[in-house]
């Protein structure tokens, strides 16, 4: 079942249902298997033998009846990520085109980019791979129309007022203005497998291509820390 | 610890459980077994939890252990044989240390399991055995690999279970989903009206559908929100062809979707084979409600219901040494499966 905010990508939206998710969730509801948020809806996948659809229905709008939603306070346990990219050479090589299509020169999008945190909005595409925005209304450039055939795991791409930090290695429309040693998705790794969920902020913090050089995956010199 | 190992393998086998569960708002989708009822047919045949088995897609697959193995036949029907005997698909068997097991498949349906007495065993990843392609959870197996069979604490062997045909396509109840409504009536109708050919062009990750006729756009095609996508989902790409989606599709989606298969015809979606035909029923959730049994309420039905294996003549490719009567043998090799 599907509780939708907003039919476009609005910040408002996105928080409503971050907020409305953790609600959900904090019910504890028998016959919920699992829930999620995108970036204008929560979610919720259920069992209909132990949890009737109609029922689950009525929970929810008596639910939405008891949450502010027109300006919540996030989700307490979200995170702040401090990463790494580096946003020089072949590490960024699209980086001009991308400021150009902003209207900044190189230096003024890698400042714009490291400025503040970004909101993880959803995850998707790929397992760990977060949505970032919202970037400042002149960062609404479009998706090329030819896909880069391949960038790298860590790459750093831009479009529509969004970053993503790729999982994996993919074609994709966005242009790459950085890379990071930092991965996403770490399928052996039991205790953290995918680092970044849904609310979490995060900030990258500008090195230079020695720094990269020196930092290792696959935390990539990242740090993290719980916000209040 | 039991080993099997790989002596052949088809295209496309991997290892997989029941899938993962509790990672959609991280962007990886459940996976696991594209026939989940296969792994609880095998499950009800061997006995005990529902084990980690071998998924195959068609092909020659060939499999020794090095001590005995309980080894339960399900999903889409191939040619077994082990020994110099046919086995019977839809049963659990008894196969020797050192009798090597081989697989044909024969077209019908598209995934079969070959699941153990003991399970699959090794380290689970994000709580599950399964390998998930699309996400980079593992691999495609590959001939000379070998499995390792978990502790094998049931006895049960010739036992069968009677299996309905859900390995030739036909008739699947659609779901309203969100973007149901994006489709005009028009639209829907002419959806439900619409015979498909499952294409060869398939993967865990979605099986694209072909038909006659113009594609199935909706009015805002290319501007709705990137959106959670499940198992089932028939989804519209950027052309307006039709898509279902498998156990691997990724968890979010920006295409239009015009329903969602009612989760007790799952199944039958995903084992038509290609060059088959599937249509849509619109239905109510009403009556999916109807006829929906969660999954452990199907294993519990299919254990009542699991049977001894008595010997059909036909599969007794040793029927001419027997003397059935006197001075006649009946040896009917056009029904023999080959040895």
């Amino acid at each position: 079942m599907l509780v939708t905010f907003a039919d476009r990508l609005d910040d408002a939206a996105n928080r409503a249902a971050l907020t409305f998710r953790a609600a959900i969730d904090a019910q504890g509801w028998e016959g919920v298997e699992e829930t999620a948020s995108s970036l204008a809806s929560a979610y919720v996948a259920f069992d209909p033998v132990a949890l009737a659809p109609d029922m689950l229905a009525e929970r929810l709008r008596e639910l939405l009846g008891q949450v502010d939603l027109v300006d919540p306070p996030l989700p307490a346990g979200r995170r702040l990520w401090t990463v790494p990219v580096c946003f020089e050479g072949e590490h960024a090589p699209q980086l001009d085109d991308a400021a150009a299509a902003a209207g900044l020169s190189r230096r003024r999008a890698i400042d714009e980019l490291c400025a503040r945190p970004l909101r993880a909005l959803a995850l998707g595409f790929a397992p760990g791979q977060a949505y970032l925005g919202q970037l400042p209304e002149h960062w609404n450039i479009p998706r090329q129309s030819d896909l880069t055939p391949r960038v790298p795991q860590g790459a750093v791409v831009v479009a529509v007022r969004q970053a993503i930090i790729f999982a994996t290695s993919a074609p994709t429309g966005w242009r790459q203005v950085g890379h990071t040693r930092f991965a996403p998705f770490r399928p052996d790794d039991p205790a953290a497998p995918i680092p970044f969920t849904p609310g979490d902020e995060i900030r990258f913090a500008p090195v230079s291509v020695d720094e990269y050089d020196r930092l290792a995956g696959p935390d990539g010199g990242a740090t993290c820390e719980v916000l209040e | 610890m039991t080993r099997v190992t790989l002596d052949a393998v088809g295209p496309g086998a991997t290892v997989q459980d029941m899938g993962r569960r509790g990672f959609v708002a991280q962007g990886l989708s459940r996976g696991g077994a594209a026939d989940r009822l296969a792994l609880l047919e095998a499950a009800a045949l061997v006995g005990g939890e529902i084990g980690a088995a071998l998924e195959l897609a068609g092909g020659r697959t060939r499999l020794t252990g090095d001590a005995p193995l309980r080894v339960a036949l399900t999903g889409a029907p191939m040619r077994a044989q082990s020994g110099g005997r046919a086995l019977t698909w839809n049963a659990v068997h008894w196969i020797e240390a050192g009798d090597t097991l081989t697989l044909d498949g024969h077209g019908h349906g598209v995934w079969s399991y070959v699941s153990f007495g003991g399970g699959i065993a090794g380290a689970p990843r994000l709580g599950s055995l399964s390998a998930h392609l699309t996400a980079g959870i593992g691999a495609m197996l590959a001939p000379g690999e070998t499995l390792e069979i978990g502790a094998d604490r049931g006895d049960a062997v010739n036992r069968v279970l009677d299996v309905a045909d859900r390995f030739s396509g036909g008739e699947l109840s659609l779901l309203p989903s969100a973007h149901t409504a994006l489709f005009d009536a028009e639209t829907r109708a002419r959806f439900a009206a619409t015979v498909f050919t499952r294409s060869p062009r398939s993967s865990r990750q979605g099986t694209r559908l072909d038909h006659d006729g113009p594609v199935f756009a909706t009015a805002g095609q290319l501007s709705l929100i990137s959106e959670i996508v499940t198992p089932g989902d028939i989804q519209m790409a950027g052309d307006g062809t039709p898509y279902l989606l498998g156990p691997e599709c990724q968890t979010t989606g920006g295409y239009p979707r015009i329903g969602a298969i009612a989760p007790m015809d799952l199944p039958r979606a995903l084992q038509c084979p290609p060059g088959a035909t599937l249509r849509f029923r619109f239905d109510g959730i009403d009556a999916a409600l109807a006829r929906h049994k969660d999954e452990a309420a199907q294993l519990a039905d299919l254990r009542r219901r699991v049977r001894p294996l008595v010997r059909d003549p036909r599969d007794m490719d040793d029927l001419g040494s027997y003397q059935l009567i006197s001075g006649v043998t009946a040896g009917r090799p056009d029904q023999e499966e080959p040895a």
